[in-house]
């Protein structure tokens, strides 16, 4: 009987995000037919430009891996109670951190340069997120607001840091130096100048999720971090430490969106470009969590979707005449439809089996 | 029914008349594609100016077009990948944003021509990616004639300048707008404001409304993307003049838009691709300025200007275009002309 009630509970579980994407994919063929465009064609394209050849898929990993990390970056807040905005930002300084470490030490071996770039990229995204953690535990400052404002600081910091301290000399562009050989993830297919862009880092990211998962799950600290998330009250009567578990959960979300950032910088610009805007990665993590209802492997699923849909969107544009922002409708639909899940669940028989179930069990009783 | 067999009929004539007349080409018409930087279409200046040139070699020349718009900065390289891959001949980045990606990209695609607006190269790269075109352009060329037109304009003496991003691109217009106003009157003051972001119209209005109000100044030329826009209005509220830039901008305030520095991206992507598609093309920069028509004033419907400031700076234009002046490119040399 338990047994089977949990087998049920998963299925409904995957149900709601299914539907919802597949509800999203019919609002966005609407709004195509709105402008002229054929949504089959439009569709085709998607599926052609994110798998249709080995290039293709080898690029929609690229789009897929730092969602992953930007994923897992809000779910860990989240699980504490926390809303991180600042994945963005993390992302930044974790670009900034990695890049600089990269370029900056040379003659290293590579067994030691490519984790200290990755490491250090990660310290810097805790750091920047354990500003608006501490200031939450301590003082009870929403991190919303905080952590929204260290994006700024982390976007407008990097313009000053490429276009002066590290910016390159030998270059008019505001770019940093090439990080050295020696700190770049390994591609699997050619050099560092192959048109295959994919490398170690999506193993990185999906080990990442593992680790999460276990953390959260496995171990007495996640345990304290969902405690705090589900009702911090009760965990302080329980006797569990909410500020350290808020700081700490901070600390770790913004480590991976430092992670994000770091294999960006190490698998696939290799330097620091300069940003004239948010790239957007922290913020499409907050959907992908979201999608994903913060379980570290459902963001592997739920990055996969995001990422082939922006990917997507650019090969719509260019193999069917799609605008790009019908991919950005998608998107939205979709997560508006898991966000309110209650409407998907209104469609489905979910409700009325789960009501059966119910009055099932007060029968037996 | 006779007459439905008639159009079709007629119908099948006209196709393959019309399939006679497109096999008569032996060669394929050349593809040209372009990506845009995250602003995208639709910012009535630099990126649409390329979609008119995208549009004229398409109507002029008969070649088949696409572009393609980039969501963040992570897109440039994948975008022009995409192009190079489904067969363009030519394609173009828009803006020096994309000066790495295209250097990446044109590495990988040695059978491709690459174009990109606002970017030069060093000979050494250039060996690197013979494919690639570098256009640059002589914004102080053109930013020299407005600058003539605020002097001649201004009854304070004191005109003002706002900059986007404290780079080197908007420096040329810094410097030939003061070289403009100084060769002018030598004793002008000119205040000169770096807002730092080219996307904050509000940053854009508020720095021009210190620079109307506390500082007398009573024309303001901005280079600064949308903040301009704030410049442009701030000028609406305090009934002074505000100069325009890249495009045509006189339709946002008709009465306070004196003139416009016009940059024609739209003339580098059409004359580039046609400079990419001759064979023996060689990585190289081009620099298009007054002689080229690639920079200058906006048409005279839209000139609010006298008519004998006008006069004064299209005469200035042919001493440019005829190589008689050459307009400094750096601020430090056109400071050189101020005398108090």
């Amino acid at each position: 009987m338990s047994m089977n009630s949990k087998s049920k509970a998963w299925w409904r579980e995957l149900l709601v995000p299914v539907v919802a994407v597949l509800v999203g994919l019919a609002i966005g063929a609407v709004f195509m037919l709105f402008t002229g465009a054929n949504p089959l064609d439009a569709y085709r394209a998607l599926l052609s430009g994110c798998f249709g050849s080995p290039v293709n898929l080898s690029e929609t990993i690229v789009y897929v891996t730092p969602l992953i990390c930007t994923g897992l970056s809000i779910a860990v807040a989240f699980r504490a109670g926390l809303f991180n905005i600042g994945a963005e930002g993390q992302m930044i300084v974790g670009m900034l951190a990695s890049a600089i470490v990269g370029y900056a030490l040379t003659g290293l071996p590579r067994i030691i340069h490519l984790p200290l770039t990755i490491l250090s990229g990660m310290v810097a995204g805790g750091l920047w997120a354990a500003v608006p953690g501490y200031l939450k535990a301590r003082f009870g400052v929403h991190e919303v607001v905080n952590s929204i404002m260290m994006n700024y600081i982390a976007l407008y910091f990097s313009h000053y840091l490429v276009n002066g301290p590290i910016k390159d000399p030998n270059l008019a562009s505001p770019y940093s130096p090439e990080i050295a050989d020696a700190a770049k993830l390994w591609r699997f297919v050619g050099g560092h100048g192959s048109e295959f862009r994919v490398n170690s880092g999506i193993i990185i990211a999906i080990v990442a999720a593992i680790l999460i998962y276990r953390l959260l799950y496995k171990t007495t600290k996640g345990y304290e971090i969902r405690a705090v998330g589900l009702n911090p009250e009760a965990a302080r009567y329980a006797g569990i430490d909410v500020s350290t578990a808020m700081a700490r959960s901070m600390l770790i979300a913004g480590s991976m969106a430092g992670l994000a950032g770091a294999i960006q910088v190490c698998g696939i610009q290799y330097k620091f470009l300069d940003l004239f805007a948010f790239e957007g990665f922290g913020f499409d993590g907050i959907a992908v969590a979201l999608l994903a209802k913060g379980n570290p492997y459902g963001i592997l699923a739920a990055a996969s979707l995001f990422g082939v849909l922006n990917r997507g969107s650019q090969m719509m544009q260019l193999l069917a005449r799609v605008p790009k922002e019908t991919a950005g409708i998608i998107q939205a639909s979709v997560v508006f439809l898991v966000a309110a899940e209650g409407i998907v669940e209104g469609w489905l028989p979910i409700r009325r089996m789960a009501k059966l179930d119910v009055a099932g069990k007060e029968e037996t009783r | 029914m006779k007459s439905l067999n008639r159009v079709l009929v007629i119908l099948l004539a006209v196709g393959m008349l019309v399939g006679c007349a497109f096999s008569g080409f032996a060669a394929p018409a050349p593809k040209v594609g372009i990506v845009f930087d995250i602003g995208g279409l639709g910012d009535q200046s630099f990126n649409d100016s390329a979609y008119v040139g995208l549009q004229r070699l398409a109507n002029e020349l008969g070649h088949g077009t696409r572009y393609v718009e980039s969501n963040t900065p992570s897109d440039y390289e994948p975008n022009l990948a995409s192009l190079a891959r489904e067969g363009y001949d030519v394609v173009w980045g828009i803006g020096f944003l994309m000066a790495d990606a295209v250097q990446k990209v044109a590495k990988q695609f040695p059978n491709t021509k690459f174009g990109i607006i606002d970017h030069g190269y060093s000979e050494e790269e250039y060996r690197a990616i013979p494919n690639v075109l570098g256009i640059l352009y002589k914004e102080h060329e053109g930013s020299f004639l407005v600058g003539v037109l605020a002097a001649l304009t201004t009854q304070t003496n004191t005109v003002g300048f706002v900059g986007g991003m404290d780079i080197p691109v908007i420096h040329r217009f810094e410097a030939g707008y003061k070289a403009g106003v100084w060769k002018t009157n030598p004793k002008m003051n000119v205040i000169v404001n770096y807002s730092g972001v080219f996307d904050d119209p509000g940053k854009g209005k508020s720095v021009a409304d210190s620079m109307f109000r506390g500082r007398k100044a009573d024309v303001v030329f901005h280079a600064a993307g949308s903040t301009g826009i704030g410049v442009i209005r701030a000028a609406e509220d305090h009934g002074k003049w505000a100069i325009g830039v890249d495009s045509d901008q006189n339709h946002l305030a008709p009465n306070n838009v004196l003139n416009s520095m016009i940059k024609r991206v739209d003339v580098g992507v059409f004359e580039g691709t046609k400079m990419l598609l001759k064979p023996g093309f060689t990585g190289r920069t081009v620099v298009l300025g007054l002689r080229e028509n690639a920079v200058g004033l906006a048409p005279e419907k839209s000139n609010r200007a006298s008519a004998s400031a006008t006069a004064k700076a299209l005469e200035w234009a042919k001493i440019i275009a005829r190589g008689e002046y050459v307009v400094p490119e750096f601020p430090a040399d056109a400071d050189k002309l101020y005398k108090k």
